[in-house]
């Protein structure tokens, strides 16, 4: 330790007693830092970004210290309720799906930030605003949307007759069959993970005509005989087709298992295709060839109730109980600005769309024609609560993966009207609160 | 003259303390008051507040950011008509009552070898303790990519010793019984060294003179076991099986990080059930009710336990 001269030592007390005095800190410790948790990006580079040029920007341009955290997103919400309940953590929570309605009493009123983004930037699609709005108040900053389209590979399904992916179940169905005999099964998570199990199975759902709720967002409409045949359709569609691990698979599990060639397609977002573009050395097909070149997106084939996505709607939620509302919402306004927003939006490469309309426009959407599919998603979706609004009821619903496991049921040996009562059973005490 | 001597010839004076603390402490009472506080204040901060604040909540409609208002005993009768719930009730008695029994008898068994002497003696005792050192979640997660339906280390070899095909690949997480399967064998390997270190610790106490009393009068090794040591180590073992099951029984971070519950909640046990609905979904009440529907039944193995063990002490 060094020697505290007597000079050094005046310099020091004074400094304390002119603090004192003046009740102040000195300017560089009146700095405002807000604290910032995010998922652990599918696109890692825009984490990078996130957490390197545009915390320093943020730094130069508010004089606020951004601390940007990011977590797995299947343990976000234990965070929200831990910082909640304990009035303390985070200033600001990213948000997936319609997880802010869960905790909407406990967010700030944000209406004025999120109405002037939207305002100057073409307006929100419907999906953004639905999730982030209590009323007319908004309780989170729409940031992005997320969505998946079906990740395949052209070459394979060239090989057994398909020269476009198949737009109907029956088809998909008798593709993923053959392609299953050639140890390359359909891929996809019947499982407890926030993505890619609700991404596919609602719209399951969906296009055979099943709905969770009429459309007064009360009346529990889930046990109806286009619900038991999306059911009953499931089990072949499963055992023929899929790869069985699905049931135990995460988020990220249907990722490796394309990259390494074990599955043939997948419904996903385009963080496949964006991670075997960035390394085609390492990623490549059975000839040697890099493997993006062979992989293409398309929708999730139609059923007789239609054809339909679930996209994921991403929020930035200020939390009630921060000390920094003020600092929050100035730095939301700031990330959001078009210079700002559209260097974080391109490093995406269209894993995301905006949550305004005027991120159709980005040049991103024209650099690679195989991403470009992914620009139309916001307009397509539907949200989980369905035909109701995706409020606290559908949150709950969609956290507790109960849609999810009438289907993981069914293919596991229940009978399909059993796993039908059981959901609407679990829905109905969901919905009578 | 040495030191002690001197020390020893010096008189003995009996100093008076002199503040009021000190003086109050010199009675008994107060001094075993004062010794006792920190422990109790500890078990107050860490185990009765929680507690208290776990029936608090359970009788409450409380979720996340909303207080909430007594509801009685509702929660515990929704529960009662919670399919998922009575899954998770019967997965962890399951679960328990297998992985203890087995752990159980590995640990014995690795207990009677390790009392031997052999080479490495020492290295193998601290070698066998690493499972138990290693985070839980740590060696979760190792555990979880041999379980891996695609990438199973597991699989890759049995495919390799052409004991499987790619078709029939052994879908370790994925299939109900299998699930329940894994989960038990990670508990197992990581509980293992817990009971053999343990009984090993047990066996040391046991005289040798005993087991050669036993085979001057002819008795064989079973016989020797079954007569002489077993009797002798079951006070032990039965202070071990209480504290394995009540850990067991509660388990949380294996099966989260391993099934996260599933397939289809086939692997949901008490504390997985009731973090999914307590602190993912936000029902806190619900959640404090689950948790606090591990009580009774703990309570109720720990009570028969002690009893055991107070008889097999005083017999």
């Amino acid at each position: 330790m060094g020697r505290l001269d007597r000079r050094r030592f005046l310099q020091l007390s004074g400094g304390v007693a002119a603090v004192i005095a003046s009740g102040r800190a000195p300017a560089y410790a009146q700095q405002t830092t807000l604290h910032w948790v995010r998922w652990s990006d599918f696109v890692p580079a825009s984490d990078t970004l996130l957490k390197g040029k545009i915390t320093e920007e943020c730094q130069k341009a508010l004089g606020i210290k951004l601390q940007l955290e990011t977590i797995n997103a299947n343990d976000i919400q234990a965070r929200v309720t831990s910082a909640i309940q304990s009035g303390n953590g985070p200033d600001i929570i990213f948000a997936l799906n319609n997880w802010p309605q869960l905790y909407s009493t406990s967010l700030a009123d944000v209406s004025d930030v999120a109405e002037e983004i939207g305002h100057e930037q073409g307006g929100y699609y419907p999906i953004s605003k639905q999730v982030a709005t209590v009323g007319n108040k908004w309780i989170g900053v729409p940031w992005a949307i997320g969505g998946g389209l079906v990740a395949y590979r052209k070459s394979w399904f060239d090989e057994i007759g398909y020269h476009t992916f198949p737009d109907t179940w029956e088809k998909l169905q008798d593709a993923g069959k053959k392609l299953k005999a050639k140890g390359t099964p359909i891929g996809q998570a019947l499982s407890h993970s926030f993505g890619d199990p609700p991404g596919f199975w609602y719209p399951w759902l969906w296009s055979w005509g099943g709905k969770e709720v009429d459309a007064d967002g009360k009346t529990v409409a889930l046990n109806s005989k286009a619900t038991l045949e999306s059911v009953e359709r499931a089990v072949p569609f499963w055992n023929e087709a899929c790869d069985p691990g699905g049931l135990a698979w995460d988020d990220s599990s249907n990722n490796r298992a394309f990259l390494a060639g074990t599955i043939c397609c997948t419904n996903n977002g385009a963080s496949i295709y964006i991670e075997a573009k960035r390394k085609p050395d390492t990623y490549q097909t059975e000839k040697g060839t890099p493997m993006y070149k062979d992989i293409r997106h398309a929708p999730l084939p139609k059923g007789p109730g239609g054809q339909y996505n679930l996209p994921g709607p991403f929020t930035d939620m200020v939390m009630q109980y921060s000390k920094n509302q003020k600092a929050a919402k100035t730095f939301l306004k700031w990330v959001h600005t078009k210079p700002v927003f559209e260097e974080w939006f391109t490093s995406q490469q269209g894993y995301t769309d905006g949550a305004t309309r005027y991120w159709e426009k980005d040049k991103v959407w024209s650099a690679d024609p195989v991403l470009t599919p992914f620009k139309n998603l916001p307009r397509q979706g539907r949200l989980t609560g369905y035909a109701g609004p995706p409020g606290r009821a559908a949150a709950e619903v969609q956290t507790k993966y109960i849609i999810i496991d009438m289907y993981a049921k069914a293919v596991q040996g229940m009978k399909a009207q059993d796993a039908v009562n059981w959901a609407t059973g679990e829905l109905k005490s969901i919905y009578s609160v | 003259m040495s030191l002690l001597s001197a020390a020893s010839s010096r008189a003995y004076v009996v100093r008076r303390p002199r503040g009021p603390i000190g003086r109050m402490l010199e009675d008994e009472r107060w001094l075993g008051l004062a010794l006792l506080a920190p422990t109790i204040i500890l078990l107050g901060l860490f185990v009765a507040y929680p507690f208290v604040k776990g029936i608090e909540l359970a009788v409450t409609n409380t979720t996340v950011g909303q207080p909430g208002h007594f509801v009685g005993l509702q929660n515990f009768v929704a529960l009662w008509h919670d399919d998922i719930f009575r899954m998770a009730v019967w997965n962890t008695c399951l679960y328990t009552v297998v992985a203890t029994t087995t752990k159980l008898a590995l640990g014995l068994w690795l207990a009677l070898l390790l009392n031997r002497s052999f080479r490495g003696k020492a290295f193998m005792r601290a070698f066998i303790l690493l499972p138990f050192i290693i985070p839980t979640v740590l060696s979760t997660f190792a555990w979880k990519w041999m379980f891996d339906p695609t990438f199973s280390v597991i699989n890759y070899v049995l495919l390799h010793l052409h004991l499987i095909t790619v078709a029939d690949r052994i879908n370790w997480l994925g299939e109900p019984v299998l699930a329940m399967v894994s989960v038990i064998i990670v508990n197992v390997w990581r509980g293992v060294p817990f009971f053999a270190i343990s009984l090993l610790a047990g066996l040391q106490t046991i005289s040798p003179e005993l087991h050669e009393a036993a085979a001057i009068d002819g008795a064989r090794a079973w016989a020797r076991f079954r007569h002489v040591t077993w009797p002798l180590l079951l006070p032990v073992t039965m202070v071990i099986m209480l504290f394995s099951v009540i850990q067991t029984f509660a388990d949380f971070q294996l099966v989260y990080v391993l099934t996260g519950g599933g397939p289809a909640n086939t692997t949901q046990l008490f504390a997985t059930y009731a973090y999914q609905i307590g602190i993912g979904t936000g029902l806190l009440s619900q959640g404090a009710a689950i948790s606090l529907a591990i009580f009774p039944i703990l309570l109720l193995v720990v009570i028969v336990q002690l009893v055991y063990i107070r008889r097999v002490e005083t017999v």
